[in-house]
């Protein structure tokens, strides 16, 4: 037998309440006919006695309390998962719009998924070259890894982002790699440019696809990623794929949460976002990783871009809390042309450490680094002191980072969009602008790794 | 299904209303739903209840019912601890993945301790001897590292009756039987219940007069902090607070560590698990593991739970500490447990203060803080609870509420620096704005324990690197050259300070710990260095001489090449210096 209700009680918002209400459990999926035959959905997001509050997908337009009934299916919000769905473009709620027809399901699950016990999870080592040498040299990804892109309006993310899943390649070549993408809030030229860079890379039979366009319902922005991972968590843990995730904007996502917290009239936090922002991000991002004795693996690159390109904003802040470090891009950088703009600085892989060196990349590879940020760092020091006193007034050291400085964005940095890098070309790369400096001012490398790939002079063919 | 009078009215996110009648208590835990979800009350009015719940909520529906367990959220302290990794709520994680895979399921009521597991106990008690809370009853090895001893209760006391023979027990047999003067009977066991949010009793509070010994040089030198005592780690993402945790869970002179990973990353708490297990015990040489107790309660995992995870793991702290053990406990981040807080506080429609956290706040964070003390335990022996916060401000900002309220409570407070973080110079400690209290009460322990020169030498680098940032403000205006040849040299000798002492590779096998004695002869070098420096430059000798030697390179590489169980190559670095000083003097004479 179908129950319906017939009526509502409330309207706010996407937000609808129902009266005299029974045996409804909490985050069941409902479904609301209107008149006329339309169907939509909705979600239980809080019981009181027998009062119910739905939250709607599909917004309320058109809605009023007489001309809708309501069915409750028992079941929480899922999505139908199967192998198929590689190759295939779903909405924001997990519905194909490609127009192949529905998907035969394996199986259904939550979208909300369950937290990975932490003693079940692989710590995450072996790395993903990206054949960039900012990300490579100084900010390794690492299979398993979420890794996001900081960046603001208007930079080159989406480049970025495209040139890591074109080129992305694992240790071990013969494992089956997959992508899902996430659009969240986003413009279709964004989406359509994603699209035809998969297919530029004969990726698109390997991608999954969520689109959630920037004039589509918030509501189904919040269920965006989550269907996303969980066709991710599916492909990886149940069929052994190594699967990266794009997801993009992070913004959109987060003020699609802070809209419909307000709408609720919750307590707002920090920038008017809900107090339990993090907890929310964090039930996304933490769904990337590696379990023991499995062969898959999921691995994040969030995109975000920062509100006034201000690294404090909440939610470029507690994204950083949560994921493994992050890659900042930088306006000046953008602005001198430099691409892929990463500022080194204030980027970080924090698996990096465990992912690097002897036997994953190369020996040499953690003292390189390190050098590399301790130089670059000292570059801002020089540079700020010549806007001051005049670069003939500096030093003979501080003219020798300036040099440094420059040749390293334009050799190391800067890279065309198909220039695909091995890690040993980016390694010797940052050795020989390291030769720029005098041997006495390197003091993050021994003496014997000095002495393995320290040429003195070795810069002067890349002038 | 157990039947009972409390239904569920209503849900909301982690919030779910009882209702049924007026018999719930406050802080009572509560078996909620079909599912059987662990909850705790937390607000009672009326005939209504409401119940934070320990799980995700999904499913719950009004009219399922609640079963009231009898007392408050508990955790069961016995044999077994050590070694294990538990969920906020004390659950052992490990046989959550044997029942439910890969991924937590919900509703498993897992007690914390293996039943079935045989620990060989010696009785310490024989029939007809009088005891009295505190007394020993019965000890088994629970690793190769520490003996379990069980205590009687503070607060019973009696005549034994009964004991068990020695040998193989589990932790539900009954061990020992006493009668008090009123002649009720009690029952001892291997394990007990203590219910978490109470600060487990002691006979007096003893002075934090020696410290918790990191071998990490910023912190034992400059911030050093006392058995017993407490400190914050604030620090903006990836200026390396985790990092600095795991060096001093690792390297700290405690007898054993909790580390509580509470709203933070789960790959993080695979780190410290697998890391543990291999990395061995500078003293003992047995795996870390073997005096480490985890609690991971990661961010994705319900919030409530990890509002309780400071108070379980706190609970077990106090456990050993009562033993007679030195502990130290690590809460990484004590941000997300203020930010748990102010999640359910949210739901509970409570008045929020400053920044959306609940007035409370404060006075939680007082709770927690003041649960950290050098003690003598009821037994008679001394043990301490050190308790090191990280605290993840928003956006690196030290003037919210978190990191404020925090600094009311804490004695030490090393504060992290993004821009050192960015030059990659780590711990990323800052001197100029951390520092701790009890550098004054500790110094008669490193004076008669490392040496009187301790405490002057580390006063004279304080000293050299607050007038480098002084002068750093003058040469970022005009640059250094045109400082004169001493403020030079202060500058130089505070790089060798920050680069060659200050900055520790937790990577390199030798730095990542530095024993006392060399930090000493460390300090000893550099200052060796800057007092000779200093007379050729009063003598106008200029510094770029001296520099050109390499000497003050030479001094910035010794930490690398002296390993801690040489000291004598330090003698190779005194004859380095005087040469060089004695080379410069020599050019300049001939001259």
């Amino acid at each position: 037998m179908r129950l319906e209700y017939i009526g509502l009680s409330e309207l706010s918002g996407s937000l609808i309440a129902l009266e005299g209400v029974k045996g409804v459990s909490y985050d069941e999926l409902a479904e609301i006919t209107l008149e006329g035959g339309e169907r939509r959905y909705g979600r239980v997001i809080l019981i009181d006695g027998d009062r119910v509050v739905l939250q709607t997908f599909e917004g309320t337009e058109g809605i009023s309390l007489k001309n809708a009934n309501t069915h409750f299916t028992g079941r929480p919000m899922d999505i139908a998962l199967s192998r198929e769905m590689l190759g295939r473009v779903f909405d924001g709620a997990g519905r194909p719009i490609d127009g192949l027809g529905e998907l035969f399901p394996d199986e259904r699950r939550n979208i909300n998924g369950s937290a990975i016990n932490p003693v079940s999870r692989q710590y995450p080592q072996s790395c993903i070259y990206t054949g960039i040498s900012a990300i490579d040299g100084t900010a390794t990804l690492i299979r398993g890894q979420k890794l996001p892109i900081f960046s603001g309006a208007g930079m080159k993310h989406n480049e970025l982002a495209a040139q890591i899943v074109r080129q992305a390649k694992v240790a071990d070549q013969d494992s089956d790699f997959a992508i899902v993408f996430a659009a969240m809030g986003i413009k279709n030229d964004t989406a359509d440019f994603f699209r035809r860079s998969f297919e530029a890379a004969g990726a698109l039979q390997r991608v999954v696809m969520f689109l959630n366009m920037a004039s589509d319902p918030i509501i189904e922005r919040i269920l965006t990623p989550r269907c996303a991972l969980t066709a991710a968590e599916y492909l990886a843990f149940s069929h052994g794929y190594h699967v990266l995730v794009v997801m993009t904007d992070m913004t959109a996502y987060c003020e699609a949460v802070r809209e419909f917290s307000s709408s609720k009239g919750e307590i707002p936090s920090r920038k008017g976002f809900p107090a339990y922002l993090y907890s929310d991000l964090a039930s996304l991002y933490e769904r990337a990783g590696m379990i023991r004795g499995r062969p898959g693996s999921v691995t994040q690159v969030p995109i975000l871009t920062m509100p006034g390109d201000d690294i404090t904003h909440p939610i470029p802040d507690l994204t950083g809390y949560i994921t493994e470090g992050q890659i900042v891009l930088n306006r000046d950088l953008e602005n001198q042309g430099i691409y892929p703009p990463i500022d080194i600085l204030s980027s970080l892989s924090r698996l990096m450490k465990d992912g690097i060196g002897e036997g994953f990349t190369r020996a040499d590879h953690p003292a390189l680094s390190n050098q590399l940020f301790a130089a670059y760092s000292k570059v801002r020091d020089a540079r700020s002191l010549a806007a001051v006193i005049g670069e003939d007034e500096l030093s003979e050291t501080d003219r020798q980072y300036l040099r440094f400085g420059k040749l390293f964005e334009d050799r190391f940095l800067t890279q065309g969009d198909l220039d695909n890098r091995s890690i040993g070309e980016t390694l010797d790369l940052g050795w020989k602008l390291l030769s720029i400096l005098p041997r006495s001012e390197l003091d993050r490398v021994d003496d014997k790794t000095i002495a393995e790939h320290y040429v003195e002079n070795s810069w002067k063919d890349l002038a | 299904m157990i039947e009972s009078n409390y239904i569920i009215h209503g849900v909301n996110g982690p919030v779910v209303t009882v209702v049924g009648g007026r018999g719930l208590a406050m802080h009572e835990m509560v078996q909620v739903g079909t599912l059987g979800l662990t909850g705790e009350v937390v607000r009672v009015e009326g005939g209504t209840a409401v119940v934070q719940v320990y799980e995700d909520t999904t499913g719950l529906a009004p009219g399922q019912s609640v079963v009231p367990t009898g007392g408050p959220l508990c955790v069961e302290l016995g044999p077994g601890l050590l070694t294990n990794i538990f969920d906020g709520i004390a659950r052992p994680l490990r046989v959550i993945e044997e029942k439910s895979g890969p991924f937590i399921s919900r509703g498993l009521n897992l007690p914390a301790l293996d039943q079935e597991r045989q620990w060989n106990v010696t009785l310490a008690v024989r029939p007809g001897d009088a005891v009295q809370g505190g007394a020993l009853y019965a000890s088994c090895p629970e690793t190769t590292l520490i003996t379990h001893r069980c205590l009687v209760p503070a607060g019973l006391s009696g005549t034994v009756t009964w004991t068990a023979e020695n040998g193989p027990h589990t932790v539900k047999d009954p061990l020992v039987k006493l009668t008090d003067a009123r002649g009720r009977e009690s029952v001892l066991k291997l394990a007990c219940l203590w219910p978490v949010r109470r600060a487990r009793t002691f006979a007096s509070r003893l002075p934090a007069d020696r410290p918790l010994v990191t071998g990490q040089r910023v912190i034992d030198t400059l911030f050093p902090i006392a058995k017993g005592g407490a400190a914050a780690i604030p620090g903006p993402f990836g200026a390396g607070k985790t990092m600095t945790q795991h060096q001093l869970a690792k390297w700290s002179d405690a007898d054993i560590i909790v580390y509580l990973g509470c709203g933070e990353r789960g790959n993080e708490m695979t780190q410290v698990v697998d890391e543990f297990s291999q990395l061995l015990d500078p003293k003992s040489q047995q795996p870390l593991m073997n005096r480490t107790i985890l609690i991971a309660n990661t961010s994705n995992m319900p919030v409530a739970a990890r509002e309780a995870s400071v108070y379980t793991g706190m609970t077990m702290a106090e456990y050993y500490r009562d033993m007679g053990y030195h502990v130290a406990l690590m809460a990484d981040s004590t941000s997300r447990w203020a930010e748990a807080l102010r999640e359910i506080s949210g739901r509970l429609e409570e008045m929020p203060a400053e920044e959306g956290f609940p007035a409370y706040l404060s006075s939680r964070l007082a709770e927690f803080y003041e649960r950290a003390g050098y003690v003598k335990t009821w037994e008679g022996k001394e043990g301490s609870v050190t308790v090191i916060g990280a605290v993840s401000p928003q956006g690196g900002d030290f003037s919210e509420p978190v990191t404020q309220n925090t600094k009311r409570y804490v004695r030490a407070f090393w504060g992290l620096d993004r821009a050192l973080a960015y030059a990659r110079h780590f711990p990323s400690i800052n001197w100029m704005t951390s520092y701790s209290e009890y550098a004054d009460e500790l110094r008669p322990w490193y004076d008669k324990n490392v040496g009187p020169e301790f405490v002057p030498c580390r006063q004279r680098i304080v000293l050299l690197l607050h007038e480098e940032s002084k002068l750093m403000e003058i040469v970022k205006l005009i640059g250094s050259d045109v400082l004169p040849e001493d403020q030079k040299l202060t500058i130089e000798i505070a790089r060798t300070i920050r680069v060659g002492f200050l900055q520790q590779n937790a990577y390199h096998a030798v730095d990542t710990y530095v024993p006392l004695s060399k930090q000493l002869r460390m300090m000893q070098l550099i200052l060796r260095l800057y007092d000779g420096a200093k007379a050729q430059i009063e003598r106008t000798i200029p510094l770029s001489q001296l520099t050109a030697t390499g000497i003050f390179q030479e001094l910035t590489r010794m930490k690398y090449e002296v390993p801690n169980d040489q000291p004598e190559k330090f003698a190779g670095y005194e004859q380095k210096i005087d040469a060089a000083l004695e080379t410069v003097r020599a050019a300049n004479q001939e001259r």
